[in-house]
């Protein structure tokens, strides 16, 4: 069993024009120790889905249907009492976006990852400083710094800070939104690297959301391309990357320069992603979309399987796109 | 690259298709003291953000400057437009040092030389329309007489940024346009006056990666169809690479290393840029490397390193790094580096 199930999720917000349809039947699994890259545009609804599984909404977020499971236990049923308890931080915590804005500027870091700490569990202070140290340790923070404001850090510092407090009460699922794309690269890079590492030395799964698939390339095992609400392709990273087959895909895996390969020109997916009020007929992605016909104009497109490994596009044109043509010249 | 005394003399070597010439440019921001620290005298600290910089860039080239926040290349970026006045060196446009004109002529000038800023969403007045954005440099420059004239040079500078039909455009505020539109609308601001010469300070940093190839491979073809020279100001070495006939490497107020695109890709001398490199996250999970990542970050450019000041960081260093700076050298044929191990 994975340890994260969601099926047919839908989260809309309520709001003076309509219902935004940010997350719309979007289904997905995380395996233990695994970690599934979440990738998409600005406003397709990503940062909507993290806040809907931690039930972080706004009151004008509604969850209209689905189910999300851990370890088989039905999450979204849960009274908001049970949740907060056995579930969100201790077994599901979060790197916010923006991350470095999260610490609060007037309290010493350690301390707020002590609270973090005693918020959830039943320990001695003494003993949740003793565990905020080391954590500051494991994210290459010298624990001297414990009592240093936020201002005394610099930014890949606090964002290492965010991390050690998204892992204060060793949890199994970390969903990081976000969590490199106001860094350098020089420091995204060594962000990247202690989340990599502290992965494989705690053994955690991940949900990373981010816009820049060469962030997922390189940390993630799974990926999902999400686009207007809907997952629209969903596979082993290195089967996405290399053979992508949604339109939307391809367009965004050759968005990006490859330093390591041979110069090549770097494409874009013009246009821009539908409003999630009245997101367009059959498929979302038609009105930019160069492969679009009449069926695409009117029939949604169901999710399906191609080849092995799960690998899964929804798209009425796979067997043009699999054929390997180049469509976003 | 020696010392050079006057703008004269440094104009002395000008070669035909060199449009900007920088010479040893500084630029200091003192910071402020406190009543007790000022009585006491000693000199006032500052912030060297631009620490004796030189370097050409020629007619019709995109010349990338490459480094982590803080390396002082947004401040060489503005200071070469002389929105920032410099403490000292030239800076020769088509010859002239722009430093000796008095600023009328400089005003002039402007015309020709034009900026891109960082941030779409804060770099244009939320209560202005596209076109009194982009007609205010022609109202400024008295290059236009009437509304008449002014609409159609607004409708041609988003037509060369593919805003078609210009119509649909030229009439919305900046908060009905996505990210990538209102960046198109900077570069079109900075084009309607015809330069012949952009500063791009990372302008597609704020855009989500699926548009940035818009705004990079439009600046491409201005450059190659139009011949207008870029400087394009980036952290990112992947974009640079893309669109860069050249490319200078810069740390804390130096240029470290400076050459063409690919040589600087392929066979990088220094080891700050063979760090940046490192660190350029490559587009595929068959390539990790997140093993080789350089460790510290930039120090404080108050007080920089003495000698070489990569030296806390450097994989290589030796004593002779801490103790003697090195020199920009041209180690081949326009790869030029400063590093005692290069």
């Amino acid at each position: 069993m994975a340890l994260l199930e969601v099926k047919d999720l839908k989260m809309y917000y309520q709001t003076l024009r309509g219902q935004v349809k940010a997350v719309d039947s979007v289904s997905f699994e995380i395996e233990k120790g695994k970690a599934l890259g979440i990738a998409g545009e600005s406003g397709c609804g990503k940062s909507s889905m993290a806040i809907t599984v931690l039930r972080l909404l706004p009151g004008n977020g509604h969850i209209l249907g689905g189910e999300v499971r851990m370890d088989g236990l039905d999450l979204l049923s849960m009274s908001e009492e049970a949740f907060r308890k056995a579930i969100r931080w201790s077994r599901i915590s979060m790197i916010f976006q923006g991350a470095m804005n999260a610490l609060n500027p007037v309290h010493r870091v350690g301390n707020q990852i002590v609270e973090a700490i005693l918020t959830h569990e039943d320990v001695s202070r003494q003993e949740a400083v003793d565990r905020a140290r080391r954590l500051l340790d494991m994210v290459g923070i010298s624990p001297r710094r414990f009592n240093d404001y936020p201002h005394e850090f610099s930014g890949g510092m606090k964002q290492r800070a965010v991390i050690a407090m998204a892992l204060a009460c060793n949890p199994d699922l970390v969903i990081a939104d976000e969590p490199t794309t106001a860094l350098d690269v020089m420091v995204q890079a060594q962000v990247l690297r202690a989340i990599q590492d502290l992965r494989e030395k705690l053994a955690l799964s991940m949900m990373l959301i981010t816009h820049d698939l060469s962030v997922i390339a390189q940390t993630c095992d799974d990926v999902a391309i999400m686009y207007a609400g809907r997952i629209v392709e969903y596979g082993t990273a290195t089967e996405v990357y290399k053979k992508p087959l949604h339109p939307y895909s391809m367009g965004l895996v050759s968005a990006f320069p490859n330093i390591a390969a041979d110069k090549s020109p770097v494409r874009s997916v013009p246009g821009f992603p539908p409003n999630l009020v009245s997101p367009p007929e059959g498929c979302r992605f038609h009105p930019r979309c160069p492969l679009a016909d009449d069926r695409c104009k009117t029939e949604e497109p169901a999710s399906i399987e191609v080849g092995g490994n799960h690998h899964s596009v929804a798209c009425h044109k796979v067997d043009v796109t699999a054929g390997g043509i180049d469509i976003w010249v | 690259m020696g010392v050079v005394a006057t703008g004269e003399q440094a104009a002395g070597a000008w070669t035909g298709d060199v449009v900007l010439r920088v010479v040893d440019l500084v630029k200091h921001f003192p910071i402020r003291r406190g009543l007790i620290q000022s009585l006491r005298g000693g000199p006032v600290p500052a912030v060297r953000a631009v620490d004796g910089i030189s370097f050409d860039v020629r007619k019709g080239e995109i010349f990338g400057v490459v480094g982590e926040s803080g390396c002082g290349k947004t401040t060489m970026g503005r200071t070469i437009l002389r929105l920032i006045e410099p403490q000292s060196g030239h800076i020769l446009f088509e010859g002239r040092d722009l430093l000796a004109l008095p600023s009328n002529e400089m005003k002039r000038l402007r015309r020709k030389m034009q900026i891109v800023f960082q941030d779409p969403y804060e770099s244009m007045n939320p209560r202005l329309d596209v076109y009194r954005i982009i007609s205010e440099p022609l109202r400024i420059q008295g290059v236009v007489k009437d509304g008449h004239e002014a609409v159609d040079l607004v409708s041609q500078a988003l037509v060369d940024v593919e805003m078609t039909p210009p119509e649909e455009y030229i009439y919305r505020y900046p908060h009905e346009l996505s990210g990538g539109q209102r960046q198109r609308i900077a570069v079109a601001r900075a084009l309607v006056l015809n330069p012949d010469f952009i500063v791009a300070d990372e302008p597609v940093s704020m855009l989500d990666v699926s548009i940035r190839g818009e705004i990079l491979n439009l600046m491409l073809r201005l450059a190659k169809e139009k011949g207008v020279t870029f400087v394009y100001i980036t952290h990112d070495l992947a974009t640079a690479r893309h669109i860069c006939d050249r490319i200078g490497v810069m740390y804390l107020g130096k240029m470290v290393e400076e050459g063409n695109t690919e040589d600087i890709v392929k066979f990088p001398l220094h080891p700050y840029t063979r760090a940046l490199l490192n660190a350029v996250l490559i587009p595929d999970p068959s390539k990790r490397g997140l093993q080789s990542v350089m460790a510290g970050e930039v120090p404080n450019p108050v007080n920089p390193p003495s000698g070489c000041r990569l030296h806390p960081r450097c994989p290589v260093m030796k004593d002779i790094c801490r103790e003697k700076e090195p020199e920009i050298i041209e180690r081949e044929r326009g790869h030029k580096v400063a590093c005692h191990f290069a």
